[in-house]
C-alpha cells in the first residue's frame, strides 16, 4: 500500500496495562475510502486499539500516523480537530442534553464562536454561525432518520436511538476518518440493516473512511472492504472478508479446534 | 430529569432562529418582558414623580419598591443573584464543584471599591473591572482543576476561600484591612463640552436608583448566561460535565474549559460583590465567609443545578426565606408559648436551621430545585383544563 492513499497507519502498537498485554506488537494499515473492519472475540484488544487511535489511550510501543502525520502523542481533542470521528461501546452521549445539542457538539471544532461571542450572540455572528451549523445538522438528523426524537433528552431515549445519535454526532464532526466500536451491538435485525445502510452511505456517499468493530459476522462480511482480526492482543490475520472466512487461524480463535467458521456466519459470535 | 418542553397547539417553528429562542414560547417570552417592564415602571414612576407612591390608589402599585425592607430585598436579590448564577454555570453547568465563591465575590466588592478610590476610576467602569479581576484570580485558583476532580477539587477550593479571606484582612492596601474600604456611589458619568470636564449626569443614589442599576445588570448577565449556553462554550461545559471522555473525543479541550469554566463564575461572582459593595457603601472582610459560599451552593441547589432560571428562582426563594422565617418567630414568640425559656432561646437559631432543612428538603424531595417545578407549572397551565 503506497503511502500517499493510507490514511490510517498503525505502526508496531503494542499496549500494557500493568501485568495485561492488551495490545502486542499491531501493524496495519486503512486506506482512504476503505471501510475497514476489526473483529475477534471478548478481549481480544479491539476496542484498545480504537483507543489508541482515537487518543484515549497512548500506546506503550509504536506509532500511529493519520494522514501522513504522527499522531501518537496527540490528545483525543486534537485528533478530532484532525479529522478523527468515533462512537463508542458503551453509550456515551451527553444525557441532559436534546439531541439536538448532542449532534451540535459535534460541531465544536468547526465553530468559531466563544464565550465572550457566544455571550454576546447578535452581536458579532455567534448567532448567524450558529443558524448555519444548525442546517448541517439537520441534514445529518434527516439522513440518520432521527428527525421525530431531536429535542428528546439524549438520556431518556431506547439504546437503538442512542447509537443512531452517537453517529450523529460523531458524523457531525465532519470526520475522514471514522470509528465504530460495535455499532450494531444489542439491535435487533431492522435495526442492524439501518445501521448497515448508515454505514455504507458515509462510506460511499459521504466519503469517510471507516473503522468498524463487529461482533455480527454476517454484517462484517457483507460490508467491508477488508478485515482484520484480533486475538489475545495480536494481530492473527488480515485481508479480505472471503480470505478472512476460511483462514484457519480465525477458525481456531472463534469456535476452537477444526470447527467450521461459516456456521457463525450471519449470527452474533459473542 | 429535564421534561421535554410542552408547547401549544399551533406553534409551529418556520425557521431555525424561533427554535433556538431562549425563551421557548412566544407567550413565556413576552410575559417575562411584560413582567420586568412593570417592574421598572413600578420603580421609576415614583423616581420621576415624586410622591405618587403615596396618593390612595396609586400605592398600591408603587408603594411595594418605596418600602425600604422590600426594596433592599430585591437588591440582594439582584447581587446575589448574579453571582449564583456564575455558580450554577461553574457547578450546574460544568459540574464542578466550589466552595469558595464566596471569596470571588469578596474580590469583587472589594475590587471595584480599590479602583475606585485609588485610580479614580468611575463605579460604572470599575465594577466590569472589579469583574475581570474576579475572573484573573478565579482562574488562578482554578487551575487544579486541571488535574483533578471531586471531592479533592472540592478541598482545592475550600483552601482558595481560607486563602482569601486571610489576605482580605492582611493585604491592606487593596482591602482597607480590618478596617475595610469605602464604596461610591454608581454615578453615570458624562462629558460637559461647554465646560470642558467630567460631570455627573446621573447619581443612583437612593434604594430605588441603585434598584435600578442593579436589575439592568443582572438582566444583562442574565441574558449573557443563556446566550452561552445556547452557543459552542456552554455546550462544551455542559459536555464536560455529562460525558468528559467523549467530550473531549468531540475535540473538546478538557482542560480549557474546566478552567475557563472557573473564570467565567468568578467574573460573576465578582459583578454580583462589586454590586453588593456599592449599594452598602462600605466593605468590611467579614462578610465573605465560607458560610456565604454554603449559602451559594443552597441557592443553586434549591434554585436547580444546571438552570440559568433556576439561580434567579433559588436566589428569591434564598432572600425570602428568612423574612417568611421571622415572620412565623414573631408569631410564636407573640403566643403564650414564646415566653418559654426553650422556645426563645431555639427561635435564635430558627432562621438558620430553616436554610438547613430548606437545602436538605430540596435535595430530597426536588432534587432538580425549583427550575423543575417551574417548568411543570408552565406545563400545566399550557395542558389546562387537561392535566396529566
Ligand atoms: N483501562 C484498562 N485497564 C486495564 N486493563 C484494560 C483496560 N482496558 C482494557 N483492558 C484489558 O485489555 C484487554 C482488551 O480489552 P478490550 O476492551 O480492548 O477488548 P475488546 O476486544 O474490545 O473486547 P469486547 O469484545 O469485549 O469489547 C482486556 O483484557 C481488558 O481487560
Ligand atoms: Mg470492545
Amino acid at each position: 500500500m503506497s503511502e500517499e492513499t493510507a490514511i490510517l497507519e498503525v505502526r508496531g502498537v503494542s499496549l500494557q496495562f500493568g501485568g495485561v498485554r492488551a495490545l502486542s506488537d499491531v501493524t496495519f494499515s486503512v486506506t482512504k475510502g476503505e471501510l475497514f473492519a476489526i473483529i475477534g472475540p471478548n478481549g481480544a484488544g479491539k476496542t484498545s486499539m480504537m483507543n489508541c487511535i482515537s487518543g484515549r489511550y497512548t500506546p506503550t510501543e509504536g506509532r500511529v500516523h493519520f494522514k501522513g502525520r504522527d499522531v501518537t502523542g496527540l490528545k483525543p481533542n486534537k485528533r478530532a480537530d484532525l479529522g478523527i470521528g468515533r462512537t463508542f461501546q458503551n453509550l456515551a452521549l451527553f444525557g441532559h442534553m436534546s439531541v439536538l445539542d448532542n449532534i451540535m457538539v459535534g460541531r465544536h471544532h468547526l465553530l468559531k464562536n466563544n464565550f465572550m461571542s457566544g455571550a454576546l450572540y447578535w452581536i458579532g455572528g455567534a448567532q448567524k454561525e450558529e443558524l448555519n451549523h444548525r442546517r448541517t445538522v439537520e441534514d445529518i438528523i434527516d439522513f440518520l432518520e432521527i428527525s421525530h426524537i431531536r429535542k428528546a433528552m439524549a438520556g431518556t431515549l431506547s439504546y437503538g436511538l442512542r447509537k443512531r445519535v452517537e453517529l450523529a454526532r460523531a458524523v457531525a464532526l465532519k470526520p475522514d476518518l471514522i470509528l465504530l466500536d460495535e455499532p450494531m451491538a444489542g439491535m435487533n435485525l431492522e435495526e442492524k440493516e439501518d445501521m448497515a445502510r448508515f454505514i455504507i452511505d458515509l462510506n460511499e456517499e459521504w466519503g469517510m473512511s471507516v473503522i468498524m468493530i463487529e461482533h455480527d459476522m454476517g454484517v462484517v462480511m457483507d460490508i467491508s472492504h477488508r478485515v482484520a482480526v484480533l486475538d489475545f492482543g495480536q494481530k492473527i490475520a488480515e485481508g479480505l472478508p472471503d480470505e478472512i472466512m476460511s483462514n484457519p487461524r480465525v477458525k481456531t480463535a472463534y469456535l476452537g479446534e477444526d470447527d467450521d467458521v461459516a456456521a457463525g456466519a450471519g449470527q452474533e459470535v459473542a | 430529569m429535564a421534561t421535554q418542553s410542552l408547547r401549544p397547539c399551533g406553534d409551529f417553528r418556520t425557521t431555525y432562529r424561533q427554535d433556538t429562542a431562549i425563551f421557548d414560547t412566544f407567550n413565556s417570552r413576552w410575559a417575562m418582558i411584560l413582567f420586568l417592564a412593570l417592574l421598572y415602571v413600578m420603580v421609576l414612576v415614583p423616581i420621576l414623580a415624586p410622591g405618587v407612591e403615596e396618593t390612595p390608589v396609586l400605592s398600591t402599585l408603587f408603594g411595594p419598591f418605596y418600602n425600604a425592607q422590600y426594596l433592599s430585598l430585591a437588591i440582594q436579590a439582584c447581587y446575589w443573584g448574579i453571582a449564583a448564577l456564575g455558580l450554577n454555570i461553574l457547578v450546574g453547568f460544568t459540574g464542578q464543584i466550589s466552595l469558595g465563591h464566596a471569596a470571588f465575590f469578596g474580590i469583587g466588592a472589594f475590587g471595584s471599591a480599590y479602583l475606585n478610590n485609588t485610580y479614580g476610576i468611575p463605579v460604572i467602569l470599575s465594577i466590569p473591572l472589579a469583574g475581570l479581576i474576579a475572573a484573573a484570580v478565579g482562574l488562578l485558583f482554578g487551575s487544579p482543576a486541571a488535574r483533578i476532580k471531586g471531592l479533592y477539587l472540592a478541598i482545592a477550593t475550600l483552601a482558595a476561600q481560607f486563602i482569601i479571606e486571610d489576605l482580605f484582612i492582611r493585604v491592606d492596601w487593596f482591602t482597607g484591612g480590618s478596617y475595610g474600604s469605602l464604596a461610591n456611589t454608581v454615578e453615570l458619568p458624562g462629558y460637559d463640552f461647554s465646560a470642558g470636564e467630567w460631570v455627573t449626569l446621573f447619581a443612583f443614589d437612593t434604594d430605588p436608583k441603585f434598584f435600578l442599576f442593579a436589575l439592568t445588570v443582572t438582566i444583562v448577565m442574565y441574558v449573557m448566561a443563556a446566550n452561552l449556553m445556547r452557543s459552542r462554550d456552554g455546550r462544551a461545559f455542559i459536555a464536560v460535565r455529562d460525558h468528559y471522555l467523549s467530550a473531549e473525543v468531540m475535540g473538546i479541550n478538557l482542560t480549557k474549559y474546566r478552567i475557563l469554566s472557573f473564570g467565567i463564575s468568578s467574573f460573576y461572582a465578582g459583578i454580583g460583590g462589586a454590586l453588593y459593595g456599592h449599594y452598602l457603601g462600605f466593605v468590611s472582610a467579614e462578610g465573605f465567609t465560607i458560610l456565604l459560599s454554603i449559602q451559594f451552593l443552597g441557592i443553586i441547589i434549591i434554585g436547580g443545578l444546571g438552570s440559568v432560571m433556576g439561580a434567579i428562582l433559588g436566589t428569591i426563594f434564598m432572600v425570602l426565606l428568612p423574612e417568611v422565617m421571622a415572620g412565623g418567630v414573631d408569631i410564636i414568640a407573640s403566643t403564650d408559648w414564646g415566653n418559654t425559656p426553650m422556645i426563645t432561646n431555639g427561635l435564635a437559631f430558627f432562621k438558620e436551621m430553616a436554610i438547613g432543612a430548606a437545602i436538605i428538603l430540596f435535595l430530597i424531595f426536588e432534587p432538580d430545585g425549583l427550575a423543575h417545578r417551574w417548568r411543570l407549572i408552565k406545563a400545566y397551565w399550557k395542558l389546562y383544563p387537561f392535566s396529566y
